[in-house]
Formats: C-alpha cells, sequence, structure tokens
C-alpha cells in the first residue's frame, strides 16, 4: 500500500512498544523512534506519493514538500529531544501518548487531503489531551477536560468546513483557498481555534502549565505549530490572518506581563510568538512564508528550551510561581544558562536562532510597505524581549534569594537543554542551514551591521525598561481573567441561575397547585366524607324520609309558585 | 554548605550590581553611539532616525508595562478565583 515508510506510522509503533517494552529497551524505544521517524521523513519524495481509494474519494496519506519536510523534521526532532528529556521521569503512557501525539503532527504535516488531514488532527487533539491529564492533579484533569472540549470543538467547526468545501468544490485536496464562504471559514476558525487564535487563546495558558513538567514541553511544541503549517498551505495570503496574529502578539505580551505562573509565562508567550507567523501568513509573500516556517521551526526548539528550563525548576523544587522562586542561579546554574539561551533567542537577539528567523517577517512586512504591521511587530519584539527574555530569567533564576537550594536538572534534562541550546545558537550563527530547507529560495541576508544595531538598540532599551520598571512588576498571587470566563463563570453562573431559578418557580407553582387541590380534597371531605368528626359530611349522610319528603314538597311548592307567577 | 555563602554570592552584592549597572549603561551608550559610524537603513524614514531603536524599544515597553499595569486591575483575580467556584468538572 506504501512506497515508503510513513513517518508517522514509525511513531505510533513506537508509542505502542513503550508500553510493552522494559529497562533499556524501552529507553532505546523512547530515543530510537523519533530517529527512524526522521529517517523516514527524509525517503519521503516531492508529490503525491501513493493514492488509496476510500468511499470514493482519493484519498493521499502521504504528500511530500520542502514545507512538509521542514514542519515533520522539526516535529521529529522535538520529539527526540522531548523523549530525551522526559524518558527518566515521565511515566511510560505520558510518554506514548506524547509519541501519538507527535505521530499526528507528522501526520498532518505529510496529508495530501483534508480527511486524511482531519484524522491526524483528531489524533493530536484526543492524545494531547491525555498528556495534559498526565499532569495528575485535580487541576490537570480540569483543565484536560476543558481542554479537550475546546479542541474537539475545534474539531467539529472544521469537520463541517471540510465537508462544505468537499461537497461544493467535489475536490478533498489539501490546497491554497481564501476564507470567503462559509465552509473556507469553518475551516479557518477550526485552524485557528487549534494556533490559539482569539477570543479562544486562553485554552492554551489555561492547560499547558497543568500538564507535569515534563509534558508541557510535549504541548509547547506541536498542536499550535501544525496550526501554522495548516495555515501556510490552506490560507496563504488570507488578509484577515494579519489582524489576527497582530492581536495574538500584543495579547501575548500584556498577559505574560500581568502573570506569576512561570510556566504560564511561557504558554502566554506560545500565543505571542505564533502571532508572529499568523501574521506573516496574513502577509502571504515568498519572504514572509518563509518566515513563517523558519521561525516555527525556530520557535519549536527555543520554546521547548524554554519549558525544559521551567520544567527542571519544576521537578527539582515542586514550585513553579514567580513569588516562590528566585536566586535558583546559585545552585542550578546549567538550567539557568540553558533558561537564558532560550530566552535571548525567544526575543531574537543576533547570533540566535529567533534573530535569523523573525526577522524574516519584520522584512516582509517592510517589503511589502506595511508601515502599522511592521512598527507593531518591532514593539513586539521589544516586548517579547520585556515578557520572556527577561521576566522569565530574572523571576525564576536571580531576583530575590528564595531561600531554594535545589540540585541542577538530571543528566538526561541537562542533555536535552544542552542539545537545543546548541541548535539556537547553530541556527542563530548559521542560519543557511536552515534557510536551504525553506519552501522558497532565500535571498534575505539577517546579518547586516545596520539591521544588528537596529535591533540590539531595540533589545538593550527594552531591558533597560524592565530594570527601570521593575517596581511596577511586582509579582502578586493573581490570574488574569480572559475570554474563557465567558463560559467558566458567565455561562455556568447562567445555567446555575437558570436551574436554581427554574427548580425554585417549580417548587413554588407546585405548593401552589398542591395547597389549592388540598384545599379542594378538604372541602369535599367535609361534604362527602363518612368520617370527618361525629358526623358525616352533608352529602353522605343518610337522611329520614320524613325530611326527605318534606323537603321535595318544599320544592316542589316552590317550583309551582315560580311556575304560576 | 551554600547556606553561610547565600547572602554575598558575589553576584548579589551591591557593588557588584553597581558594577553591572555601569557596565549596562556603557553598553547602551555604546549601542546608541555606534549609529554616527554604521547605517541604519530606515524602511520608513523615521526608523533610520539616530537612536530610533532605543527610544522606541523604550518607549514602547513602557507602553506596554503600563497598559498592562491598568489592565491588571480590571482582570486580576485571586488565585482561588476558578477554583473556588467549584467549577471543576
Amino acid at each position: 500500500m506504501f512506497d515508503v515508510l510513513p513517518p508517522a506510522l514509525v511513531m505510533v509503533l513506537g508509542a505502542a512498544l513503550i508500553g510493552l517494552a522494559r529497562g533499556h529497551w524501552r529507553t532505546l524505544l523512547v530515543l530510537g523512534t523519533p530517529l527512524v521517524a526522521l529517517w523516514a521523513v527524509w525517503q519521503i519524495p516531492d508529490g503525491v506519493v501513493s493514492t488509496v481509494v476510500f468511499l470514493d474519494y482519493p484519498i493521499e496519506p502521504i504528500e511530500g514538500s520542502p514545507l512538509r519536510r521542514l514542519f515533520a523534521t522539526i516535529f521529529a526532532l522535538m520529539a527526540f529531544g522531548g523523549g530525551l528529556y522526559a524518558f527518566r521521569q515521565a511515566k511510560w503512557y505520558e510518554l506514548s501518548a506524547a509519541y501519538i501525539y507527535a505521530a499526528g503532527a507528522i501526520g498532518v504535516s505529510f496529508a495530501g487531503d483534508l480527511i486524511t488531514f482531519f484524522l491526524y488532527w483528531e489524533l493530536m487533539a484526543l492524545f494531547s489531551t491525555v498528556v495534559v491529564w498526565c499532569g495528575g492533579t485535580p487541576g490537570a484533569r480540569a483543565a484536560g477536560v476543558r481542554y479537550a472540549i475546546m479542541h474537539l470543538l475545534g474539531g467539529v467547526i472544521l469537520k463541517v468546513g471540510i465537508e462544505g468545501v468537499v461537497i461544493h468544490t467535489g475536490s478533498i485536496d489539501v490546497q491554497p483557498m481564501l476564507a470567503t464562504n462559509f465552509d473556507t471559514w469553518m475551516i479557518l476558525i477550526g485552524i485557528l481555534i487549534n494556533a490559539a487564535a482569539p477570543p479562544v487563546s486562553a485554552w492554551l495558558s489555561d492547560a499547558y502549565p497543568e500538564s507535569s513538567p515534563t509534558g508541557s514541553v510535549f504541548l509547547s511544541a506541536f498542536t499550535t505549530k501544525t496550526a501554522v503549517l495548516a495555515l501556510i498551505l490552506l490560507f496563504p495570503g488570507e488578509p484577515v490572518l494579519v489582524g489576527v496574529g497582530l492581536f495574538m502578539v500584543m495579547y501575548g505580551i500584556i498577559y505574560a506581563l500581568l502573570e506569576n505562573d512561570a510556566r504560564r509565562i511561557l504558554a502566554y508567550s506560545i500565543v505571542n510568538q505564533v502571532g508572529f507567523m499568523v501574521c506573516a501568513i496574513g502577509i502571504g509573500t515568498q519572504m514572509a512564508l518563509n518566515g513563517a516556517a523558519a521561525h516555527a521551526f525556530a520557535h519549536i526548539l527555543y520554546k521547548a528550551l524554554l519549558f525544559m528550563s521551567a520544567g527542571a525548576v519544576i521537578y527539582r523544587t515542586g514550585f513553579s510561581k514567580c513569588t516562590d522562586l528566585g536566586g535558583l542561579f546559585r545552585t542550578m546554574p546549567l538550567t539557568a544558562v540553558c533558561g537564558i539561551i532560550g530566552a535571548l533567542a525567544i526575543s531574537g537577539f543576533p547570533l540566535t536562532s529567533g534573530f535569523t528567523t523573525k526577522t524574516m517577517i519584520s522584512q516582509a512586512a517592510a517589503d511589502e510597505n506595511l508601515v502599522f504591521v511592521y512598527f507593531m511587530l518591532a514593539a513586539a519584539s521589544a516586548g517579547v524581549f520585556l515578557h520572556a527574555g527577561i521576566k522569565f530569567p530574572w523571576f525564576v533564576f536571580f531576583q530575590k534569594d528564595s531561600g531554594l537550594r535545589p540540585k541542577d536538572a538530571p543528566w538526561n534534562m541537562a542533555a536535552a537543554m544542552v542539545l537545543l541550546s546548541a541548535l539556537c545558537i547553530l541556527l542563530g550563527v548559521f542560519p543557511d542551514l536552515l534557510y536551504k530547507y525553506l519552501p522558497y529560495p532565500v535571498e534575505y541576508v539577517p546579518y547586516t551591521a545596520g539591521k544588528v544595531l537596529f535591533y540590539l538598540q531595540l533589545l538593550l532599551f527594552s531591558g533597560l525598561a524592565f530594570f527601570l520598571l521593575l517596581p511596577l512588576m511586582k509579582r502578586t498571587l493573581t490570574i488574569s481573567l480572559d475570554a474563557d470566563w465567558i463560559w467558566r463563570v458567565l455561562l455556568l453562573r447562567t445555567a446555575r441561575a437558570l436551574y436554581f431559578g427554574g427548580a425554585a418557580l417549580g417548587t413554588a407553582l407546585q405548593d401552589r397547585v398542591g395547597s389549592a387541590l388540598g384545599a379542594l380534597r378538604t372541602r369535599a371531605e367535609t361534604h362527602f366524607s363518612t368520617r370527618t368528626g361525629t358526623r358525616a359530611g352533608v352529602f353522605a349522610r343518610a337522611w329520614s324520609i320524613g325530611s326527605t319528603a318534606l323537603w321535595i314538597a318544599v320544592l316542589l311548592t316552590a317550583y309551582v309558585l315560580v311556575y304560576v307567577l | 554548605m551554600n547556606d553561610n555563602r547565600q547572602d554575598n554570592h558575589w553576584l548579589t552584592r551591591p557593588e557588584t550590581i553597581r558594577k553591572l549597572w555601569w557596565g549596562f549603561a556603557v553598553v547602551l551608550a555604546l549601542t546608541t553611539g555606534a549609529q554616527l559610524f554604521i547605517y541604519v537603513k530606515g524602511y520608513f524614514g523615521v526608523d533610520g532616525w539616530f537612536g530610533f531603536g532605543a527610544a522606541f524599544g523604550f518607549l514602547s515597553c513602557l507602553a506596554m508595562v503600563l497598559f498592562a499595569k491598568g489592565l491588571g486591575f480590571f482582570l486580576k483575580r485571586d488565585e482561588g478565583y476558578y477554583a473556588g467556584g467549584d467549577d471543576d468538572v
């Protein structure tokens, strides 16, 4: 059936075997599966590899292209990095679920038709929910249910759109479209839900920080970036995405600034970073799409690195709030250095992968003369340094002395962090390593003296702003309301009010009707019962013949009188 | 073993912090001053001005922090806000 080894299948098989194997065999499977999948990814040639007819639809489970291979490569690499980070600490079922989740992401990357695309999409939704649940706390359970509801709802919306497109166009190909009618809007909304676009961005910062320290590393990589790939494949140049992206960029910064939980800060900054990519896809030029793809690649690495750093801290200390942490650089120097490298990369500091990829998006905006977009992205670049670049390492590793003296990360966690740190710097110093695999030819030169100077000024003065404004950023034991307040509180309260109101109304009605019936019954009993008190009711008495005859005579007399008169 | 050193780790000593601030100030001055010698291409005119990146970075951060602070008055809730509302599924 297949001419090549499907990489998603490799991941699924590996995931299944992880549960069966023990000891070194399991380790071998955890570390080996993503590498075999990576090899399989690079065996896939351009174009549709095989077609299977199912219900008269030509299903194309594997279609290769440079863009698809690029995303599948980073997903497989990330599965390896996550596996290395997690294999000694995570439960086997978390690893299994995470690998099937990764299989879903790789499957979506190569899906040539909308049906395959949808199946892998839902596979991701299901198994990422399991990864959230692996957090093991009541909070994780509740957040997992909310996460699942959101993603299954998104899946339904996506499915409605796919059905519409299939019926109205007759084609199930994954191909570029614009949101011009109901069907395409549904597809776009379904994908944007997975990209954590407004107004449902809150699912991300709600669920990811509730997962285990190892689970959040996997979660940070796949769902949103698969959505980015889907947008590049299906909606390149869709104008609405520019606005959506800019909103996400700013939303992420503002909420991260308000946040106290270290992993939630990172979660908000995923929304921020995906906003850059969504905006680029909306711009839609070759430079912009290259930028979106390159930034997604780089982002997966440094964001996972940041989550690894935070995860190591949580694993060692049990704390995740900035108010509990601080001063950890003393005893966790490696975790701190890796966290700082990730923070510099996400901020787009020169010589890191963030610089060589994010500036492509700004360049695309400048080339298209989008003044507002360009300056918003520049402001956002400064804001990223503010909320993730400095705030995260500062509050976790420096700030005050929390008195905590944990050991540094376990060796496998450390190895994974060093690996990703090295990749972040490698792609920053030798951007061509990534550029040559981008979907379109790259004519972009990231390192010009002027550009480097501009970004250094931008970032260093954001740093100055951070330290001058520190008093304004004192961490508080708070959370920030988001749009999810509408369904977590408002709808819940409305439903509750309706329920209790209805119940009260029902009870009141019942009381009223009951008492009316009761009164009737009492009345009836008085008149008809033979057992009321000492005398029977008036209609139940046995009257004597004499009095009956007398009453009849009276009635007849009355009748005659009335008749005569 | 670190407990007796915890309050005077060299990085946390006031004199180190003072030196770091001075170092930071020098770096800031250098990155701004370097624009005298290095041409920064302005795509929209204004972004090529002297020190534009520095001013823009600083001011946009100021604006974002103040905006977040203002928004915080409306959006911030106690940590137990949702947990207290027994919305646990």
